[in-house]
């Protein structure tokens, strides 16, 4: 006999399955993920390209900057840059660029800096706010001369997670934004380990995902395709989050 | 909460063999649209958004909070119990929340279980898809009905409360009628009570919109461009703890609307948001045998 609970508890069921199914469906996932554009769109049209991210003042500062994702990258290569307090290391900006460079971290802890304390957003949903300081990206893209066909900046980072590296991806109005540094200090000490030394991305107006750590390669390139999934970055490729991540 | 429209004239004089008085046109084409995408719009809101607290199980107040930060709401587990602290007070939740055993014997230690999320098994990308996908169906729709109800001024006849509803001696009447199930018959059935006002008022013009400037607090993206929106909310975890408290309240509506539903004779209830018509409850002295 049809009883109403079980009618009831019957069409949640089904409700949920149904949900779980569509979840599933490859069409469905490409409507939900329409609304991705849709909200990048939204935000870029009433947003001024150099809307600033706020900036807090040095009593805002979290008491401890939470550590994510890798917190230690494995492997021979960066135990090794790191036993070395990072004197071998250097970073590359190749791609479609006319000056490709190769900066160790004592040339770009001498370009011009830019401090600013910023509230670090997990797409998990905690924050944490940290003084940063780094090197404004734009002057280093500037140096590497920047190519007409270049859309995307890529950055490639030490961090694997099997057999895929760390990787992210902006367009050229987060590169060029005036908050969007190489930061190579956090609440005025040298990058940590665990905070992604000897230099990381912060590109204030998206999530904490988008904050590369580790960086080794900065790529500048036309498209996204061909890269890994062609998804812009490793969290998007393996798990379907958004490339666009100001929301 | 359930009844209760437009003052029209009944305009359909139709005694009828099933006991029940006149029809009448009780709910507008925009309030019936809005009430059912809502209907399953909210709740893959409210199952989607609890996936993605399940992220990251604490709230906190201000500006910034994470594992190191006081929380002041935390869904969390011990070795074998599951727990809901709010402040200091510590609730056992085994079963519920924090700590399960699932059919096949996994202990799942998730904040909230599987059934209350979208999708059931734990995916923050997943549910963020669905949430911020469905967030412009929800944003969208209540701009829309927000100028709508002012434009074709249901919200000022209908909804806000004017200050005969909100005196003490009136309220405390309609309570009492409330607690006894004592629903308005007859004309008075059309209009809602001040109790009815002050939810729908609640709902439509302070949680809704709340939750929806809440929601966008959160967004980085958002922050820069609206920078108000950091200091509306006092911070981004403070948006996010408000974000969680209207979405509990708008869950608690639901709960007290469909018991309503339920209590004031839900075929005619259902039919009147699905047609406009309602037909009005005789009197009851009318009723009486």
């Amino acid at each position: 006999m049809i009883t109403r609970r079980t009618l009831i508890a019957g069409s949640a069921a089904a409700l949920l399955t149904g949900c779980d199914r569509l979840n599933d469906s490859r069409t469905f996932r490409g409507v939900l993920r329409s609304a991705e554009g849709l909200t990048m769109k939204a935000q870029r049209l009433i947003s001024d390209r150099e809307a600033l991210a706020r900036e807090f003042d040095a009593a805002d500062i979290s008491p401890t900057f939470r550590a994510n994702g890798t917190r230690m990258p494995a492997g021979p290569d960066y135990q090794r840059l790191a036993a070395g307090a990072f004197a071998e290391w250097r970073l590359a900006v190749d791609g479609l660029v006319r000056r490709p460079l190769s900066l160790s971290i004592d040339q770009i802890r001498r370009m011009p800096r830019r401090t600013q304390i910023t509230r670090h957003d997990c797409v998990e949903g905690w924050s944490a706010i940290g003084k940063w300081t780094g090197v404004p990206l734009h002057l280093v893209l500037d140096a590497a001369g920047l190519r007409d066909d270049a859309r995307y900046i890529v950055f490639h980072c030490a961090d694997r997670f099997g057999e895929r590296p760390y990787y992210e991806s902006i367009d050229l109005i987060d590169a060029f934004h005036p908050q969007t540094i190489l930061a190579w200090a956090l609440n005025d000490r040298y990058l940590q380990i665990p905070n992604g030394a000897p230099l990381r991305l912060r590109v204030e107006r998206q999530l904490g995902y988008k904050q590369a750590k580790y960086l080794m390669r900065i790529e500048a390139r036309d498209t996204l395709a061909g890269l890994w999934d062609g998804r812009g970055g490793y969290w998007e490729d393996t798990n379907d989050y958004e490339w666009y991540a100001g929301i | 909460m359930a009844t209760a429209a437009r003052s029209n004239q009944p305009d359909m004089a139709q005694g009828s063999a099933d006991g029940g008085g006149t029809l009448v046109k009780r709910h507008r084409l925009s309030t019936r649209i809005w009430h059912w995408i809502n209907a399953l719009t909210v709740f893959l809101m409210l199952m989607s958004g609890l996936m993605i607290f399940n992220a990251h199980p604490r709230l906190y107040w201000g500006q910034y909070g994470a594992n190191f930060d006081q929380a002041w709401l935390e869904i969390g587990s011990t070795q074998d119990s599951g727990f809901l602290r709010i402040g200091s007070l510590s609730i056992a939740t085994t079963g519920v929340l924090g700590y399960r055993t699932e059919a096949n014997g996994n202990v799942n230690r998730r904040a909230f279980p599987g059934w209350a999320t979208i999708p059931s098994s734990y995916s923050l990308s997943a549910g963020r898809r669905w949430h911020l996908a469905f967030a412009w169906v929800l944003a969208i729709g209540l701009i829309a009905y927000l100028i709508a109800s002012l434009v074709n001024r249901h919200a000022w006849r209908d909804l806000f409360p004017r200050p005969a509803d909100l005196a003490p001696r009136h309220l405390w009447q309609e309570i009492k009628d409330h607690a006894r199930l004592r629903f308005p018959t007859g004309e008075a059935a059309l209009r809602y009570n001040t109790l009815q006002k002050l939810s729908y008022f609640g709902l439509i013009f302070v949680l809704l919109p709340l939750i929806v400037l809440t929601g966008l607090a959160m967004s980085p993206g958002m922050d820069a461009a609206w920078s108000w929106l950091i200091d509306l909310a006092g911070g981004r975890q403070s948006a996010r703890s408000i974000h969680f408290i209207c979405a509990m309240l708008i869950l608690f509506f639901i709960l007290v609307h469909l018991v309503m539903v339920l209590l004031a004779g839900p075929m005619n209830e259902i039919r009147s948001m699905i047609t406009g018509r309602y037909r009005l409850p005789r009197d009851r002295e009318e009723r009486a045998p």
